[in-house]
């Protein structure tokens, strides 16, 4: 068969939202913009343990802790099974994670601003996750199966997450004018960064996009963005806080929150490796992946004394 | 003047937007893949949840508790190496399952009974 038949039947099984397996034929176009983005996610999720994983120690209760370190935990799950979905592609886990420690592979910006108080912890629940959500709940139905599938099992995990952030900061503002002030800080501090996760806005393309053709992606970023800052427009009059935008204002004519410019240079600086944590946290990655080899090493010399020992009984 | 606008979108930052160097960690020995299979409750099948690497069988029942049975999703785990997983051929698909495909009186709905009879 043709290079083109096959395209035709691979985007007739997409119109029909038949999912697309990993034996399947694709386009090798389609495979590479999979490999990129489901990487740059699992890596997303990895150094996403970095700025939390430096409070677990340093949070304020017993419960406090035992809660973060299973979120980070999670986090290192959810990894996992974006790596696993990346090798069903064909690259091996090796390379991934080459790619990630060399610079050369992205990851989420927001993971580059710095956790300065324990309202930051909160506000990377609430805000940071509560962006994250949105997307990977659009990617639960992703035209690839194993990233759909890796997507559906992270969202019953991260809801939890947002919950907690939330509950962190709730208490915080219900606290000491001190306490009040913290909760205020990090919300100031998170807000735009999380905006900026959903990526440049739409009228910045004027050719065809084809992730959405292709159904990987299923809404655009303006899209998610202003379903977002509705979401949170609502609850931050919860927590009573306010968002650090004069611009904010609900439109009855929409029935959505418009809000203000974003600051694209400083998205465009910290994604070029510029922000205020980049080279730090991926010096904290390499850091922990060559400290671990030891620990690799020995589960392999111990697999060998097993499989040594095995093999001595049955002779 | 020729300029082309391309769309980021969250998620898929393109490799040419980026900065880092391209220097190259050394590379960690290739540990087998292994599939995970997890009974969720007695009286359920196994069914597939996902793959991790690990040196041997022990590591991996081990790893996958860990990975898939944080919120007491499972009671019982099968690893299996990848390797040995043979699977059918999807570009056969349509000869492979056509057998099945023109015997609709294998299904009890293809038989028309009357109203009166119940229980069947």
């Amino acid at each position: 068969m043709s290079v083109q038949e096959l395209e035709k039947i691979f985007q007739q099984k997409i119109d029909q939202e038949i999912k697309i397996e990993p034996k399947d034929w694709m386009p090798d176009a389609y495979r590479k913009t999979l490999v990129r983005q489901i990487s740059q996610h699992a890596h997303s999720e990895i150094i996403g343990m970095l700025p939390e994983g430096n409070w677990i120690t340093r949070a304020p209760s017993l419960k406090r802790k035992a809660i973060l370190l299973a979120k980070v935990q999670d986090e290192a799950g959810h990894g996992l099974y974006l790596y696993a979905a990346t090798e069903t592609l064909g690259t091996s886990r090796e390379q991934t994670l080459d790619d990630l420690h060399s610079g050369k592979a992205k990851y989420s910006s927001i993971f580059n601003y710095p956790t300065l108080t324990w309202g930051d912890i909160g506000a990377i629940g609430w805000l940071v996750d509560g962006a994250a959500i949105l997307n990977q709940v659009m990617l639960c139905r992703t035209s690839y199966g194993p990233y759909s599938r890796a997507n559906i099992r992270i969202c019953k995990e991260e809801s939890f997450h947002q919950r907690q952030g939330f509950d962190i900061l709730m208490v915080l503002s219900q606290g000491t004018p001190e306490q009040k002030a913290i909760c205020q800080d990090a919300i100031n501090r998170w807000w735009w960064p999380s905006l900026m996760m959903f990526g440049p806005k739409d009228g910045e393309s004027t050719h065809s996009e084809q992730s959405t053709i292709w159904k990987i992606k299923r809404k655009s970023n303006d899209e998610l963005r202003q379903q977002f800052v509705n979401m949170i427009a609502e609850q931050v009059k919860i927590l009573g806080m306010t968002l650090p935008d004069a611009d904010l204002k609900f439109n009855p004519a929409t029935k959505n929150y418009d809000f203000g410019e974003i600051d694209w240079n400083e998205f465009w600086n910290v994604v070029k490796g510029n922000g205020p944590c980049n080279k730090q946290r991926l010096e904290t990655r390499r850091k922990a992946h060559a400290d671990g080899a030891w620990v690799r090493a020995a589960a392999e010399a111990h697999s060998e004394k097993r499989k040594a020992r095995a093999a001595q009984k049955v002779a | 003047m020729n300029i082309r606008l391309t769309k980021y979108y969250y998620g898929d930052i393109p490799e040419e937007k980026g900065g880092g160097s391209a220097a190259k960690s050394e590379s960690t020995a290739n540990w087998p893949l292994w599939e995970v299979f997890i009974r969720s409750k007695q009286g359920l099948d196994h069914k597939h949840v996902g793959s991790l690497h690990a040196t041997d069988a022990k590591m991996a029942i081990e790893n996958a508790r860990d990975v898939y049975t944080r919120r007491m999703e499972g009671i019982s785990i099968w690893v299996v190496e990848s390797k040995y997983i043979h699977a059918s051929n999807p570009d056969d698909a349509e000869a492979f399952y056509e057998p099945a495909n023109d015997k609709v009186y294998r299904h009890p709905t293809f038989y028309d009974l009357p109203d009166e009879v119940k229980h069947m």
